[in-house]
């Protein structure tokens, strides 16, 4: 069933939304943006429908909402770990289809990688419903359709936003009652078809492809470009990797919480053990390792998709202007250039 | 009810002992039934966690040797016995005892290397049976540096041991890296029938691998196990994780045929 309404009824229907959920949301934050008078737009607890912001995509994704920076995952005394609450308020988060095809690749490492089932995780996801909103076209950064990611039936309620109002679908039928008394349509929402990119993924199935990739010399240019500032990892809509850290309250170690803070493998550190060398201590290392797990290793673990839905948010966030689509175009290029040197070897 | 698993337990502290200057072993009170070569998560306070591979075992209680790496394991070497540490798992896949049954085995280790084989070479002390030959070669670095002293005399009764340190001069010890010590194992008398087992520093495992296959060992009979930054210990995040591996989960034990392709 589908529905049409003005920006004035809409908000009836969002505050009976909102009685029942925690509703989330592209919100904009005004003057909060990295240089001074730049808004940042990023998700967050919205209480009007025109606080979402439509027009125009997001630049922090909607993980933030089911993991987000930091969070408290235990409170601990001196002789017990006590895990955290969180509100059992149901969430309905408005999202493109490329941050609803995320939550599936976020999934496979929270929920089931090595058999174990991450609860932090799972009890977000269990409350959370997607409102889709359909995307506009996105801008020069996406390449949301050579991932696979620019359509999705994963969500309860399709909104398609304009100046003039908003048209509704209603996939969860449990959300039929919101909208009692709201003019019907037959609105279908429709899905990307065409970006303005257009990125190939490498062929990168035989080992000694992969290992000559490794060492190949196009990632020492990142060596300069790069400042491993972790911004890229932060804005990925993927990206789930977070360090355990435990801070005390006050002047008393024996009490305080136990946090899960977002961790980058772009800045250094990540991987080094106390009195140890890094194992990855260039930013060329460290950029070749982000790229390998987004177009090869994740998929070689867990099959399903890459672990890219080629939102553009990295190259958007980027403040030394390294385009990810053009670091995988340098990638297929010095694979033909591997694998080409490997078949003259074989020849010999 | 969902199960938490990374819910840290409280686990008494029963001894402690200063193996070195700055290596100790915490033994702790607890009931888990770690296999050899598994490690377990340690709570830091003010820090988080870090994995701490199991050193030895008994009934209702297990070791781990600890380094003190600076500030942050303070606080650990500040807890005497009665106090409290916070410890959950254990995690990850330890040594593949059934493939050493019956046969002659090959311990090599480096510095505290010798932590995460230390419960297997304990039980094949007591189960003469189980294996053939132990081959056992302990590396470290100096004087100050060798840990489990008593074990290490033990051992002599019923392994073929060979310590030795780095640089210094040890009586009845030896001198150099354990790489030199290879090409003594009698390698031929084995026949077929042999495992090869290896852990210590990146470089050393490395280098020792390369030894041994110049020995002539095929690379499918030797182990490692192997040390990286971990947070979780259950495959979520992130830093242990090499190509579509992750240590934590797959390791710390690999054959050296993965182990070999394993590079960060």
């Amino acid at each position: 069933m589908g529905f049409q309404m003005t920006w004035e009824n809409a908000q009836t229907v969002f505050d009976k939304l909102a009685e029942t959920y925690q509703i989330y949301a592209p919100k904009r934050h005004v003057n909060a943006g990295r240089y001074s008078e730049v808004d940042t737009i990023q998700y967050d607890r919205v209480s009007r429908m025109d606080e979402i912001v439509w027009q125009v995509k997001s630049d922090y994704p909607a993980k933030e909402v089911l993991t987000p920076i930091q969070q408290a995952i235990f409170y601990f005394t001196e002789d017990e770990y006590r895990a955290s609450k969180v509100s059992e308020k149901p969430i309905l988060i408005f999202a493109r289809p490329c941050d609803i095809a995320a939550q599936k690749v976020q999934e496979k490492i929270y929920l089931t990688n090595g058999g174990y089932e991450d609860i932090y995780y799972k009890r977000m996801l269990d409350r959370v419903k997607f409102a889709l909103m359909e995307c506009n076209g996105g801008d020069d950064t996406c390449f949301c359709v050579s991932m696979n990611t620019n359509k999705t039936d994963n969500y309860a309620l399709a909104f398609k936003f304009s100046e003039d109002g908003i048209l509704v679908k209603v996939a969860d039928e449990s959300f039929g009652t919101y909208f009692d008394g709201v003019a019907g349509s037959d609105y279908e929402p429709e899905f990307v078809e065409k970006n303005q990119l257009e990125v190939t993924i490498p062929d990168l199935s035989d080992p000694k492809v992969r290992q000559a990739l490794k060492n190949h010399p196009m990632w020492d240019e990142y060596n300069a470009r790069c400042i491993s500032c972790g911004s890229c990892t932060v804005a990925c809509s993927t990206c789930t990797c977070f360090t355990t850290r435990d801070i005390i309250y006050g002047d008393n170690p024996e009490v305080g919480e136990r946090r899960r803070v977002t961790a980058s493998c772009q800045i250094a550190g990540f991987d080094q053990m106390a009195q140890q060398k890094e194992f990855r201590s260039t930013a060329a290392a460290r950029m070749r390792y982000k790229m390998m797990h987004k177009f090869h290793d994740y998929k070689a673990r867990f099959e399903d998709s890459h672990m890219c839905v080629g939102c553009g948010r990295c190259t958007h966030r980027c403040p030394e202007f390294i385009s990810i689509s053009a670091t995988l175009n340098k990638m297929n290029q010095a694979v033909l250039e591997i694998k080409e040197s490997l078949n003259q070897g074989g020849d010999k | 009810m969902m199960t938490n698993h990374v819910q840290p337990k409280p686990c008494k502290i029963l001894n402690v002992k200063k193996e070195s200057t700055h290596e100790w072993t915490f033994r702790v009170e607890s009931d888990a039934k770690p296999e050899h070569g598994q490690f377990m998560q340690l709570s830091i306070p003010k820090i988080g966690e870090a994995p701490i591979s199991v050193s030895n075992q008994g009934d209702n209680w297990l070791e781990f040797t600890i380094r003190s790496v600076g500030k942050v394991t303070d606080v650990i070497f500040q807890k005497e016995a009665g106090d409290i540490l916070f410890l959950r798992g254990p995690y990850g896949k330890g040594w593949p005892l059934s493939a050493f049954e019956g046969k002659n085995l090959v311990v090599i280790t480096g510095g505290t290397g010798l932590a995460p084989v230390r419960s297997m070479l304990n039980f094949l002390y007591d189960q003469e049976d189980f294996a053939r030959d132990i081959h056992l070669i302990c590396g470290f670095k100096n004087e100050d540096g060798i840990v489990f002293r008593p074990e290490l005399d033990r051992w002599k009764n019923k392994f073929h041991t060979t310590y030795a340190l780095d640089t210094d001069a040890k009586e009845g010890w030896r001198t150099g890296f354990v790489t030199e010590f290879v090409k003594e194992i009698p390698f031929d008398a084995f026949g077929d029938n042999y495992a090869v087992v290896v852990v210590g520093p990146p470089p050393m495992m490395k280098f020792t691998g390369l030894e041994l296959v110049k020995c002539g060992v095929p690379e499918d009979k030797i182990w490692m196990s192997f040390e990286r930054k971990m947070s979780c210990a259950v495959g979520k995040c992130g830093h242990c994780r090499i190509d579509e591996t992750y240590v934590c989960l797959d390791g710390p034990v690999f054959n050296y045929t993965k182990a070999k392709t394993l590079v960060d």
